[in-house]
């Protein structure tokens, strides 16, 4: 179609995704959105996906781009499909994931008349967004599209939403392409300050103890960070530890990882995170899980902090150089500053350093005590990753002590592999972001490492992934409890386990064949090498369900009010110590 | 690890006792383009993140270019305004934020319009205080009048509070607006 020519509402949607690239789109027709999905009867450019709840359309999405690095598209209908949507908005909101919500609204005449399926859904999704938009004139819709998707995916990346009223949809308008859009005032910084970047080289150099600590950011930032990242651990020989948002920047064979931090982070990079000297932070934003108690966090360090986002500088925890901008661009030149100024760290106090930290590496932290007769959930997360590593890999979680477990025991080598719902920790997360996975990676070996109380919240995507033949696997850690909540009730109510008993699960397998799939079941250790096996050979969707210890807890731990050098450690931890090692305080929080 | 008392850093999910001691009340100026939400949006952003507004005003002041100015007097630590203005700056419509208290030699200005009734004396004093305090009249009845006053905040407090004894009925005020003084403007 020549430019300047009319087109319908509709048509400007379809024309928009298709000059950004988009080639799916995660949605759920209705009412309000009807000339919409008219259009996409009569094109083959985008591809739709139909889920089966709105909430799956954007977890799927956001599995689509935390899998790729690029921007992922939801469709849903005005109402209902705009308010099941919100808790999706608000995941990729706190995980920083790029993501373009399409919503349908009622006529603009009939806005603000509590019309059928009528909501306010900019006023709805305004906390839970990036930016979003009411399109009140067709000739604005094409622009605003263009912008929603410049706002998503330029500086720290959100969700958006473009809310457009069904006679929008129908009107016509004029069509101007993507071509030099920007925002007229969002502005990112995305290169960072050189005094910035100078006093922080400096700091670097000095250090005797320095630590690197990263996140999400590095991710998002894309390959090229994390290949800077490498790049400058080579370099200076400092250790890395991540978040869990984080994972795979460095590879978790690299020498110089000590494991995830935090709550449940490793010993070993708690204790480096306490004593270091200097910290660079690394697009991360001193998360509570994190940091644990605040004024015992890294009590004697100089912090440096790179971030994309001002406002996460000095939340928390106040640092001492701030370096605003993109991950990729402040790594460049803190590389090449380092360079040119021929630095190199005091060899004797990182010898001395290393020897500390290989010290507490030696505590073997993530040790538990092992089972011939009941599968343990860390050894089916270790089977599960032994008899993977050969294959090209995307794992991702619902919310709670798998999730946990899959952070400690699948090492994760490279960025886009590991898709988990950090910020926000939203259960049923997991598997329909495997389906947005395998949707963007056909070929691949996407798993979803699942609990029996997380999966149940979004099942009903199982059959989409039937329905497009998209062969994601469930590996169901079933332990017949909210494991997590399960593990704070010992730890803080007397073990009294309220409502966190899985009642009346379904039979998982007969489950899975009830929705056309394969269902596989394990229940001792002796057979779950086969079972994976059988399930990674199968090339159909899978549900695998995997009986494992029913009162297992995910330690190490920081408990709640407690610092990073105060950890429980796994195996020798009594079930009176659990139950006495939060102390008043540390009940109150969350 | 015991030397917590006086930490300088500020609390978040983890204890949460938010010293009250170090407050300070500031004059954020805030330019944004006016478009359908923008008020929500700011306002929005303050009440979920729990920030307080003392005082709030709201305009259009480029009609061709669709720009409004906020003026908002917020109360907190320190460390809390600065978030508050990050937190504004990183609003998509927000085009600067200007922190006036931060700057210094800013102007802050307000209007009220205060109504009192009385007859006799009281109606006399009502009129001299008035103009000792340069407020019009720019209503009267033969029981009342409708003052306007414009100046800093305190004066009009004053005036209001001098007014309760005389007779005051109701008061309107407009909120605060500020600008900085000399030849630099914010960004547009």
């Amino acid at each position: 179609m020549a430019t300047g020519e009319l087109m319908t509402g509709a048509e400007i949607v379809l024309k928009a995704l298709a000059d950004h690239g988009v080639e799916h789109v995660f949605g759920y027709p209705g009412g309000a959105v009807l000339p919409i999905y008219d259009e996409i009867f009569q094109q083959d450019k985008v591809k739709h996906i139909l889920v089966r709840h709105e909430q799956g359309a954007t977890h799927a999405a956001e599995g689509y781009a935390r899998s790729t690095g690029k921007c992922g598209v939801v469709l849903v209908t005005s109402g209902p499909g705009a308010t099941n949507a919100v808790t999706g908005l608000t995941d990729a909101l706190m995980d920083s994931i790029p993501m373009v919500c399409l919503t349908g609204q009622v006529p603009t005449h009939l806005i603000g008349n509590d019309a059928f399926q009528e909501c306010d859904t900019v006023g709805i999704t305004r906390p839970c967004t990036k930016h979003n938009w009411l399109v009140k004139d067709v000739n604005d819709l094409a622009r605003i599209l263009h912008e929603a998707f410049y706002v998503a995916t330029h500086g720290r990346p959100g969700p958006v939403v473009v809310d457009i009223p069904k006679d929008v949809q129908f009107a016509r308008g004029k069509y101007v392409g993507p071509k030099n859009i920007e925002h007229k005032t969002y502005r990112p910084q995305v290169k960072p300050h050189q005094d910035a970047i100078r006093a922080a080289v400096d700091l670097i150099a000095k250090a005797k103890r320095p630590l690197l600590y990263t996140g999400g950011g590095v991710i998002n930032s894309g390959l090229v960070a994390s290949k800077l990242l490498r790049e400058f651990v080579k370099l200076t020989n400092i250790p890395l530890t991540s978040t869990l948002m984080g994972l795979g920047a460095y590879p978790a064979a690299g020498k110089n990882w000590l494991g995830m931090l935090g709550m449940h982070g490793t010993y070993e990079a708690n204790m480096a995170m306490h004593d270091c000297d200097v910290m660079i932070n690394v697009g991360a934003r001193f998360d509570d899980r994190i940091t644990g108690r605040l004024d015992a966090f890294s009590p004697g360090s100089k912090k440096i902090h790179i971030d994309i986002d001002p406002s996460s500088i000095n939340k928390t925890v106040q640092v001492d150089i701030p370096v605003v901008g993109d991950v990729a661009h402040a790594l460049e030149d803190i590389i090449r500053v380092w360079k040119a100024k021929s630095h190199e760290l005091d060899k004797k106090a990182m010898a001395g350093w290393w020897k500390e930290i290989d010290g507490w590496k030696a505590t073997n932290c993530l040790k538990y005590k092992a089972n011939k007769d009941v599968i343990m959930p860390q050894y089916a997360i270790e089977r599960l990753y032994a008899l993977t590593r050969d294959k090209d890999v995307y794992i991702t979680t619902e919310v709670g002590q798998h999730q946990m477990w899959a952070a400690q025991f699948f090492k994760f080598e490279e960025p886009h592999r590991w898709m988990t719902s950090g910020g926000l920790g939203t259960m049923g997360y997991g598997l329909p972001a495997a389906v947005g996975v395998q949707m963007a990676h056909p070929k691949s070996l996407v798993i979803d490492i699942a609990g029996d109380a997380s999966v149940q919240m979004t099942m009903q995507e199982m059959s989409t992934a039937v329905q497009y033949r998209l062969p994601i696997k469930i590996f169901i850690l079933n332990n017949q409890y909210m494991g997590m909540v399960r593990q704070w009730q010992q730890l803080l109510h007397g073990n009294r386990l309220s409502e966190s008993y899985s009642e009346a699960l379904p039979d998982f397998v007969k489950l899975a064949e009830a929705y056309g799939c394969v269902g596989l079941r394990a229940e001792k250790p002796s057979e779950l090498d086969d079972k994976i096996k059988e399930m990674i050979r199968s090339p159909h969707p899978v549900l695998f369900d995997c009986r494992v210890a029913a009162l297992a807890n995910c330690f190490p731990m920081i408990p709640s009010g407690k610092a990073h050098n105060e950890m429980l450690l796994g195996e020798d931890v009594s079930d009176e110590e659990v139950g006495s090692a939060i102390d008043a305080r540390g009940k109150e929080l969350v | 690890m015991d030397k917590v008392v006086a930490s300088s850093q500020p609390q978040s999910a983890y204890f949460l006792d938010m010293s009250k001691k170090e407050v300070e009340t500031h004059t954020l100026a805030v330019v944004a383009d006016n478009e359908p939400g923008v008020l929500a949006r700011v306002i929005g952003l303050f009440a979920g993140r729990g920030y307080n507004i003392d005082s709030l005003t709201v305009s259009e002041t480029i009609h061709e270019k669709h720009v409004s100015r906020f003026t908002i007097v917020t109360t907190g630590t320190p460390k809390v305004l600065t978030q508050i203005k990050h937190q504004l700056e990183r609003m998509v419509p927000v085009h600067s934020v200007a922190d006036l208290t931060v700057q210094g030699n800013s102007i802050a200005r307000e209007l009220a319009m205060v109504k009192v009734a009385g007859t006799g004396e009281k109606r006399m004093e009502a009129l001299r205080l008035a103009d000792a305090f340069r407020a019009r009249v720019i209503d009267a009845s033969t029981e009342s009048f409708i003052f306007e006053i414009t100046g800093k905040p305190d004066k009009v407090d004053q005036f209001i509070s001098l007014m309760v004894p005389i007779g005051l009925v109701e008061v309107a005020r407009t909120g605060v607006a500020g600008i900085s003084r000399g030849a630099e403007g914010m960004r547009v």
